[in-house]
């Protein structure tokens, strides 16, 4: 995945588990809670969502490297690098 | 091994069933087990003469609109991914809580509540705005004191007595297990549930929602069992090495799992692990609050028949409250305060063809087990009188619909146990409640009503935030 495949990637994992956020304005450096409402309810769902369609794990104490779409195509691009994108899942 | 689950979940009410979504939406194995043939627990439906009958519905409280942040709905539709618009949720007209010399009038605007507590106690006016401050302030999902009492908590912001009385009413009746008072935890998740919430129905009644759950589990690979009532649950280990194994149903049939999560009650789960953690329920553990209720099918509505425009009507017929288990005998019931509700209040794409009115009152569940025990003809004819002299009450507060009557249906405690589960009928639970779910049994997690959060919204939250805590959370 390139970076804006893993965007994209993240986007479409947050129309799951936030069917009725407008996600079109989102801002990408921004940090995601400040722009929809994100509890840590929420990020467990994240981070279950991207092993679940990716096999990536996320410990615990990285969930802040996934505070905004930037940030998580920092930290995910290595781990994504050879993984390709599956959206709508 | 191949019949091995990852969790095994005791009972198909809102706890169960929410919980078993978050469980299959994320692959693990899980399987309900329901010992009645019919979904929902608590808040289940049931056909009569071709009516549906809603057991425990009286509101969805916590009503909010689409996109709320920071409000348990919708944290709740999204951790079971369910939009808003599929709940079909239609608002309440308004509600009221009504005393001999005052009532006050709510509604899904928290201005309206607050401009009649204006009206009613001006000098009470800052006092409640404090008290609004301090229930919005406290962390009511994570309270750091879970043994405070809402009366000595009201009475720091209230001091006009019949106001105390007043805002008790609805809190006690909607979900206290604790007689003549309310955790203030839960006055205060109730208090927002409330007023800053509000209430709704949900289209056609419980049935469409449960439907929704149970496809939704099913659709992800979720096993439900119905007729599975369990007998035991299975242990391993010795030692601290001890835990939860799984389960033998009543047939005998049994069932291995990683985990087990319970809304059986604390009581009734501890006791199927056996004599030796079956001891260690104590009173506390067990609930005493129970109600019967008659529900009443009129040929107009209550708007036509009655100029009758509440969705909820939370009565009491004297200056002061009292939120008691009535002693055994007598009626069987406290007439002297109840509720009474009508699902055609509310906002509807289709208004319902009858008119409905549901009446609950304060029930002792030693009598009604008693009479239904000893005699069954002598059970029907007193469930009947208590009823007569229930509504004769009721309506000194709302509209008699007898006149209009086509259809009735009654219940007490004994019917809430035999369908329910809860020991006594108590829908409440137990005075006691374990906000972390946790038990004396590695591996064997409580859900629902004694883990310890109300109504339909609270129990299906009790479910995800139990599911997400000890099955999910990447250190489990």
């Amino acid at each position: 995945m390139t970076r804006d495949e893993i965007i994209l990637a993240i986007k479409d994992i947050i129309e799951t588990i936030a069917p009725d956020e407008e996600l079109d304005s989102l801002n990408v450096d921004e940090r995601l809670r400040d722009q929809i409402e994100l509890d840590s309810m929420d990020f467990l769902d994240i981070v279950m969502e991207l092993r679940k369609r990716y096999g990536v794990q996320v410990p615990e104490e990285d969930y802040k490297e996934l505070a905004s779409l930037t940030s998580c195509a920092d930290y995910l691009g290595p781990m994504l690098e050879n993984v390709e994108l599956k959206v709508g899942a | 091994m191949s019949e091995k689950y990852d969790a095994i979940l005791i009972g198909a009410g809102m706890s169960g069933l929410a919980a078993g979504i978050r469980l299959a939406q994320y692959d693990k194995r899980v399987l309900i087990l329901e010992r009645h043939y019919l979904w929902g627990g608590l808040n289940s439906f049931y056909k009569r003469r071709g009516r549906i009958f809603d057991v425990g519905l009286h509101a969805l409280t916590n009503f909010a609109p689409k996109g709320r942040r920071g409000v348990p709905l919708t944290k709740l539709l999204r951790q079971l991914r369910i939009r808003h618009s599929d709940l079909k949720l239609g608002e309440q007209n308004y509600s009221e809580i009504a005393f001999p010399t005052e009532r006050l009038r709510f509604s899904n605007e928290f201005e309206l509540f607050e401009s009649e507590i204006a009206r009613a106690f001006p000098g009470q006016v800052d006092g409640f705005a404090k008290l609004t401050e301090a229930i919005f302030a406290y962390d009511s999902f994570t309270p750091p004191d879970p043994d405070l009492l809402a009366r000595g908590e009201l009475a720091k912001f209230i001091t006009e007595p019949l106001l105390v009385e007043m805002l008790m009413l609805p809190m006690c009746y909607y979900g206290s297990a604790i007689p003549g008072d309310i955790a203030w935890y839960q006055f205060a998740i109730l208090f927002k549930s409330f007023y800053d919430e509000g209430f709704a129905r949900p289209e056609g009644g419980i049935r469409p929602l449960l439907d929704l759950l149970v496809k939704r589990y099913k659709s992800l690979g979720g096993e439900l069992r119905m007729k599975s009532g369990v007998a035991e649950i299975l242990q391993q280990g010795s030692g601290d090495l001890r835990c939860a194994a799984g389960v033998r149903l009543e047939n005998g049939e049994e069932i291995m799992a990683d985990q087990v999560l319970s809304s059986a009650g604390y009581g009734p789960t501890m006791e199927m692990c056996g004599a030796e953690l079956g001891a260690k329920v104590t009173d506390q553990d067990r609930g005493q609050l129970s109600f019967n209720e008659t529900v009443i099918v009129t040929d107009k509505t209550p708007m036509d028949f009655g100029n009758y425009g509440a969705a909820i009507t939370f009565f009491n017929d004297s200056d002061s409250f009292d939120y008691s288990c009535p002693a055994p005998g007598g009626l069987g019931i406290d007439t002297r305060s109840g509720v009474i509700c009508s699902p055609n209040n509310y906002a509807a794409a289709e208004p319902l063809t009858h008119g409905w009115m549901r009446f609950t009152a304060l029930a002792s569940a030693g009598h009604w087990e008693g009479l239904a025990a000893k005699d069954a003809a002598e059970y029907e004819t007193q469930k009947q009188h208590s009823a007569q002299a229930f509504l004769d009450s009721a309506a000194r507060f709302a509209p008699d619909p007898r006149p209009f009557e086509i259809e009735r249906d009654l219940f007490t405690p004994n019917t809430i146990k035999r369908f329910c589960g809860h020991p006594k009928g108590a829908v409440y639970g137990a005075p006691k409640k374990r906000l972390d779910g946790a038990t004396e049994l590695p591996g064997l997690f409580l859900m629902g009503t004694d883990q310890g959060l109300l109504g339909v919204v609270g129990a299906m939250l009790s479910g995800i935030s139990m599911a997400n805590r000890h099955c999910l959370q990447p250190t489990a």
